[in-house]
């Protein structure tokens, strides 16, 4: 077990090494010069020539590449050009808000897609199959920020019962800091529930044609034992790799809700970093994304061995 | 509290008593009472009917076989009895009484307690039917705990005695261990366990030994028996092989497309059958031992199953040619694959699969490699054909040294040797029209014009007996027979010397079986092809073949000419296989009772494994035994 996640781990480093080294490389590709951008109206050729020594910009590409890897790897992601505040305090600000956007979609996204794909299996090709059908489809199809708008419209601004947007940080206030960020989460949440309601359906499907499924059944189980235990906890094994890359998507930031939400997230971060050429900051951020997305695969990979007894055998 | 789970067995009597033989109590209410039962399903918007108007009974303590081909509809048979087929695209009609409940009108609840209470059943995959993610402690447990209040703890104790029962070594260590952790006939065992949790009064056994090696299944057919006795249930049989019936069943019913065309006591059935088709089906099986008085290979005798005339095979002439060097020579050939593990893959074992094995193949004959699961038969095949690259050792086929081909020359070889496969369902193309499967060899070697492809592609369906029209169709449109036909056709596009039959026949229905092998006898006849024919069934092989090699663990233990390899087996595993095979013949059943718990042996073994030296003891002329050392 433990050799496995050593594995797991030392796979994990060249991996993001090349990430960094794509992340590095694509901001030089991006046209538009931040000097220029930052020097203001004058453009005066000392202060441009200031602000380059300054930034190393004037040093070769291969040792900008190891002179920003080195200070990263010590938690030092640059200053952010624009705002003059460290990245790693701009990421720190930002990180907790996706996360917890993060985990509350994904417990939406359980909760509507995995019940939904059970009852879709086990009532296979009846009405209740094609509604789910119906539902997880519309989900993919209605975009986030019209269902967004929507929710405002309804639960906000008719019903009142939720705020609109005004981001409480959780740990200040937890009970106002969930109210305002269930509606993105479900709007996240929804979307994410089709996919997993598709893929707990077919993996359900497949399992419950299983011949030790009819074994549990020529045993005298219940139904439901049948197929939340002996079916369910076999299904379950694609669906978390699956959702290691929904979570890991969500990581990235959700432009579009946050910006509806106003929900100061990383998805809000990345565009503004973009649009002013805030070298450090794209940087950053995509590196942590990555970093992330790395580990939550990295988790799923351990959860899977400890859900999968043949796995563990063959360690 | 510790309570015995279900009393309700003492109420059948002795069951020692009621056990043995066809004589079982004609006074008591049968067990289970089957009465125009037709089971139909729901294909298109259509129902059709798979099982029509079968009627049988079972006494209590009596066992009784249904047997029959793939789609006779006895497998359909037992699940409807149990009401384990699909709700909405299944109905079952008649009448089913199980210890005097009526099955059919049970509500779905009530039904479920009388799966694994009234009746338990087992089934033909012992490596699918358990979950692989729970313990198999925990799946026995839960037969017992789903039926009736049993505390955690009662139900570990009668686990453990229940695993005890079916003879599992080291029982209550094994509680916790997964699917995965057991062989294929251990398995079984724990399948065995779990249905007798209950103390059900009927087992209904589905093909439980078919996927089974032939010892393995002689340990598991003679456990049935022994806690039949035990235990005083019934057993109902499920199976297509006749030896099986022969061991086992007091009473049998011939199933075929779905009816039940006979009835009758076992010894009945086999000795004086009246059906057509019965006696097809049993003059189609090959029986151990009925090769004695003949020199060559034999075909098959063909009964039509619908008059019954019985046309007797024709002796065949000498086909092989033993004056002219062998066209393929394998000098000691070894094949091991190597298992890797820990953090940087390093090697930390090899299997074993081929250790320095030697044969000659002459044109014209058929050398048989026989053997249980792994002992490495398969993979020789490979070798010889470099679909697997073996390790060391020497293969000449016609002239060429088959281990040093570079690509180019490999194709060349290739055209010499051909493979035919177990499966004809996995091994044809299922979006290509069969005249291409056929023709793609020659245009794939540039042999020929497209034109002149089909032309021969027609040539060779008439030769497998199928016809020069069915070309473009498409193999789902074929039998399991017909494909394995249309392999056939493919593997002789090429006119190769040599065949390697790998399990060709074994996922055949006998009476297919039986044709298939008369083909390839034909073939053999005209074309004077040398089969290396790889199975694991000696009868068949007995039929077959000039020359037999018996296979352990990747090494010969006994090669010689057939005649002389059945009728005085040295080794002692070459007489262990053979008396682990079922006789189709009920008067001499229970010659053997073999209840040891003995595992296949593995050949993987650790690193620096130096093998040793083996040496050869020749018993007649070409007949060799391998001596064994005293360790």
């Amino acid at each position: 077990m433990y050799t496995y996640i050593a594995k797991r781990l030392l796979v994990a480093i060249p991996t993001l090494l090349i990430i960094s080294i794509f992340v590095f490389s694509l901001q030089k590709l991006l046209p538009g010069d931040p000097v220029l951008a930052m020097a203001g109206e004058e453009r005066d050729p000392e202060v441009i020539e200031y602000l380059r020594e300054k930034y190393r910009l004037n040093d070769p590409v291969p040792l900008q590449y190891v002179h920003w890897l080195g200070n990263a790897v010590q938690g030092d992601l640059g200053i952010s050009l624009r705002t003059n505040l460290p990245v790693l305090t701009l990421v720190g600000q930002k990180l907790p808000v996706t996360i917890q956007l993060a985990i509350m979609s994904m417990i939406f996204a359980f909760a509507i897609g995995i019940p939904m794909g059970i009852l879709a299996a086990v009532k296979k090709n009846t009405a209740l199959d094609y509604i789910a059908n119906v539902v997880a489809l519309s989900g993919l199809s209605i975009p986030n920020f019209w269902l967004g708008i929507m929710l405002i419209l309804l639960i906000s601004v008719n019903l009142g019962w939720l705020p609109a947007s005004g981001y409480r940080p959780f740990f200040e206030d937890p009970l106002n800091s969930i109210k305002t960020m269930l509606m993105p989460a479900f709007v996240l949440g929804n979307a994410l529930a089709a996919t997993l309601m598709r893929h707990t359906r077919s993996a359900m499907l497949s399992v419950l044609s299983a011949d030790y499924i009819r074994t549990a059944r020529a045993k005298g189980l219940s139904e439901r034992s049948v197929v939340l235990e002996h079916s369910f906890r076999n299904a379950v094994l694609p669906i978390v790799t699956l959702s290691a890359l929904l979570f890991g998507e969500l990581l990235a930031g959700a432009v579009l809700t946050e910006q509806i939400f106003t929900i100061p997230g990383f998805g809000k971060l990345i565009v503004d970093a973009v649009f002013t050429r805030d070298y450090a900051v794209v940087q950053g951020v995509v590196l942590c994304t990555a970093f992330g997305f790395i580990l939550m695969n990295l988790l799923a990979d351990i959860l899977y061995v400890v859900l999968n007894p043949r796995m563990r055998a063959s360690l | 509290m510790a309570q015995e789970p279900k009393s309700g067995a003492a109420a059948s009597g002795n069951p020692a008593g009621a056990a043995p033989s066809g004589a079982a109590a004609a006074g008591n209410p049968p067990v289970l009472s089957v009465s125009g039962l037709t089971t139909s399903f729901l294909t298109d918007g259509v129902w059709k009917s798979v099982v029509q108007d079968v009627s049988f009974h079972v006494a209590p303590g009596e066992t009784v076989a249904i047997v029959g081909e793939s789609g006779s509809g006895k497998s359909v048979t037992s699940l409807s009895i149990m009401r384990l087929l699909a709700k909405g695209s299944s109905r079952i009609d008649g009448r089913i009484i199980l210890n005097g409940k009526d099955v059919l009108s049970l509500p779905e609840k009530e039904m479920r307690q009388v799966r694994g209470n009234d009746a338990a059943m087992i089934f033909q995959e012992p490596m699918t039917s358990l979950n692989p993610i729970f313990t198999i402690g925990r799946q026995i447990s839960e037969a017992l705990t789903c039926h009736g209040d049993i505390s955690k703890a009662d139900a570990r104790a009668q686990t453990i005695r229940l695993l005890e029962k079916v003879r599992i070594p080291n029982a209550a260590s094994r509680f916790e261990d997964y699917p995965h952790q057991f062989s294929g006939g251990m398995r079984q065992r724990v399948m065995i366990a779990m249905a007798l949790a209950s103390r059900p009064k009927l087992l209904i056994a589905d093909e439980p030994t078919t996927a089974l090696d032939v010892t393995i299944q002689g340990q598991i057919l003679d456990l049935i028996k022994l806690l039949q006795e035990e235990e005083g249930m019934s057993v109902l049989f499920i199976t297509h092989d006749m030896g099986v019936v022969a061991e086992i069943a007091d009473r049998t019913i011939v199933m075929y497309q779905g009816r039940a065309i006979e009835t009758g006591s076992t010894a009945d059935i086999f000795h004086n059958g009246q059906h057509p088709y019965t006696r097809a089906l049993l003059s189609a099986v090959p029986r151990l031992g009925s090769m004695t008085e003949h020199k060559w290979p034999l075909r098959f005798p063909v009964v039509d199953v619908v008059t019954g005339e019985r046309s007797e095979p024709m002796e065949v002439a000498d086909t092989v040619d033993r004056k002219a060097a062998p066209i393929l020579k394998v000098e000691n050939l070894t094949t091991r694959f190597d298992i890797r593990g820990g953090l940087f893959g390093r090697k930390v074992g090899a299997v074993h699969a081929v250790e320095n094995i030697s044969f000659d193949l002459f044109q014209g004959e058929t050398l048989a490699l026989v053997g249980e699961s792994g002992c490495g038969k398969s993979t020789t095949g490979r070798s010889v054909t470099r679909l697997v690259q073996p390790n060391a050792g020497k293969v000449n086929l016609d002239g060429r040294d088959v281990l040093r081909l570079e690509t180019e020359e490999l194709r060349e070889m290739r055209r010499s040797i051909q493979m035919i496969f177990q499966d004809p369902f996995a091994s044809l193309n299922p979006r290509m029209t069969i005249g291409g499967t056929i023709a793609e060899p020659i245009i794939e070697h540039g042999l020929g014009t497209p034109a002149q492809a089909r032309e021969k592609a027609a040539d060779l369906l008439e030769r497998v007996g199928l016809s020069a029209d069915m070309m473009t169709r498409y193999p789902h449109e074929f039998s399991g027979g017909q494909r394995q036909r249309i392999c056939i056709a493919r593997a002789l596009t090429l006119d190769p010397k040599v065949i390697v039959a790998d399990e060709s026949v074994s996922a055949l229905d006998v009476s297919i079986k039986a044709q298939v092998c008369n083909l390839l006898m034909d073939l053999q006849q005209s074309l004077r092809l040398a089969f290396l024919f790889i199975s694991h069934d000696m009868a068949v092989v007995e039929r077959v073949s000039h020359r037999v090699a018996v296979m352990y663990l990747g090494e010969i233990v006994e090669i010689g000419p057939r005649e002389l390899v059945f009728s005085n087996p040295q080794h002692p595993y070459t007489r262990k296989l053979m008396a682990a095979v079922p006789v189709p013949d009920p008067s001499r059943r229970g010659i053997k009772r073999n209840l040891g718990v003995d595992e296949l042996m593995s050949p993987v073994r650790p690193v620096g494994y130096v093998p040793p030296l083996r040496r050869y003891r020749e018993i007649a002329a070409g007949h060799m035994v391998r001596i064994e050392e005293a360790a």
